[in-house]
């Protein structure tokens, strides 16, 4: 999934572009993303012990570093 | 020395009798000044009693989301706007997850699911899976999905699983504060079922859910009374969209009182470390605990959030001298 276009903030599903996402920022260092970026449909996560896949039914899957 | 830690080193420490509910309250209610010397009177006891050996677990989610229940903690219950999302765990997926937690070194491999206890597909998938991860993987098997019945309890011990997990979570007390779909009551059935099967008893909780100092003590009273074989520690990491996701993270020195007062009640258990450990101790209270009481970690993710790299804990293991417990050991 390309992750090019961040129209949405992948932890809360908020406007990406509107107000400031530090606490999500921070967060995502201990959590998956829950929310497509460029759709905010919420995705089907599945975490494993070294590392998570999201997978959005519009844009597809994507995975840990 | 607080007359206190005087007591527990002489019952705990020499005698290997843990603190009854007075003693713990009184130890978490240390003063800062003297949580150093409660960590150390703590760690003593845990070499005394399990020895320097610690026992390194990974766990993963086979069924994610959609709980019935409404663990007031939990993202994974279907009845609050949580942005988790119900997914299964196929069994190649789930062999390859045992692989990764075998690579760290674990000789445990928890699999959880979030559920009130176990339907048929659920029971099928265990069987299938545990039978996939024996033939292919060099570890131990636990399993964590809720509540049982003796006929499914039968059918684990059959599987092979060697140990289950079923949390308290709170004191009885505080239970009806945090879960209103069951009861205090129905998970320590479980538990006394799981006990009487030959399966290792694996019960713990988490802290900071809002209950009190006193509240606390009594459910290291209870935790002892039931002697598990281990207690894994949690510290609540607040979930968006649940009712506890406003809560406050436990403060560090009052989670490092916590595993001190715990390991001074069961002098024997595993004392594990488990989620919410790092927004709440970080590093450097990771070693203190570690120091302090607590003789087993999960390593790598948890079933929603993300946990250290395995490799910076196995590291700190290293630098304390801290063996990893060999499988063959747990066998």
């Amino acid at each position: 999934m390309s992750t090019a276009v961040t129209l949405w903030c992948d932890r809360c599903g908020g406007d990406a572009g509107r107000g400031v996402h530090e606490a999500c920022v921070t967060a995502r260092a201990l959590e998956p993303p829950r929310f497509c970026p460029r759709c905010r449909r919420r995705m089907k996560v599945q975490v494993l012990p070294t590392g998570w896949s999201a997978t959005c039914v519009e844009h597809g899957t994507t995975t840990s570093p | 020395m607080p007359e206190i830690l005087d007591h527990a080193r002489s019952q705990v420490l020499d005698g290997g009798v843990g603190l009854d509910e007075a003693g713990v309250l009184a130890v978490l209610r240390l003063p800062d000044e003297d949580v150093p010397a409660a960590l150390q009177l703590a760690h003593e006891v845990r070499m005394r009693w399990c020895g320097p050996e610690v026992e390194v677990e990974g766990i993963v989610s086979l069924k994610t989301g959609g709980c019935p229940e409404d663990c007031h903690f939990c993202s994974q219950s279907g009845l609050f706007a949580s942005p988790v999302r119900s997914v299964w765990l196929d069994i190649p997926s789930l062999v390859e997850a045992a692989k990764q937690t075998a690579a760290t070194g674990a000789t445990e491999f928890c699999i959880v699911a979030a559920v009130r206890g176990p339907d048929a597909r659920l029971m099928k998938q265990m069987r299938e899976g545990v039978a996939a991860i024996k033939a292919e993987v060099d570890i131990q098997v636990a399993a964590s999905l809720g509540m049982l019945s003796q006929e499914q309890v039968d059918e684990l011990v059959d599987m092979g699983v060697h140990r289950y997990n079923h949390n308290l979570e709170t004191c009885r007390s505080y239970f009806p504060n945090v879960v209103t779909t069951h009861s205090w009551e129905e998970r320590w059935e479980t538990l006394t079922m799981v006990r009487a099967s030959g399966m290792e008893v694996c019960c713990g909780g988490i802290l900071g859910l809002g209950e009190t100092i006193e509240q606390r003590a009594e459910f290291a009273a209870q935790l002892s009374e039931l002697d598990p074989h281990e207690v894994p520690l949690n510290f609540l990491n607040p979930r968006p969209g649940t009712p506890l996701g406003d809560r406050p993270v436990v403060e560090a020195r009052d989670a490092l009182r916590a595993i001190a007062a715990f390991r001074l009640a069961m002098p024997r258990t595993i004392l594990r470390y488990a989620g919410g450990r790092e927004i709440t101790l970080g590093d450097l209270g990771t070693r203190d605990g570690l120091l302090g009481g607590i003789n087993a970690v999960i390593v790598g993710n948890y079933l929603t959030t993300l946990g250290r790299p395995a490799t910076d804990d196995l590291a700190l293991l290293e630098d304390l001298k801290m063996p990893v417990k060999a499988l063959s050991a747990t066998l």
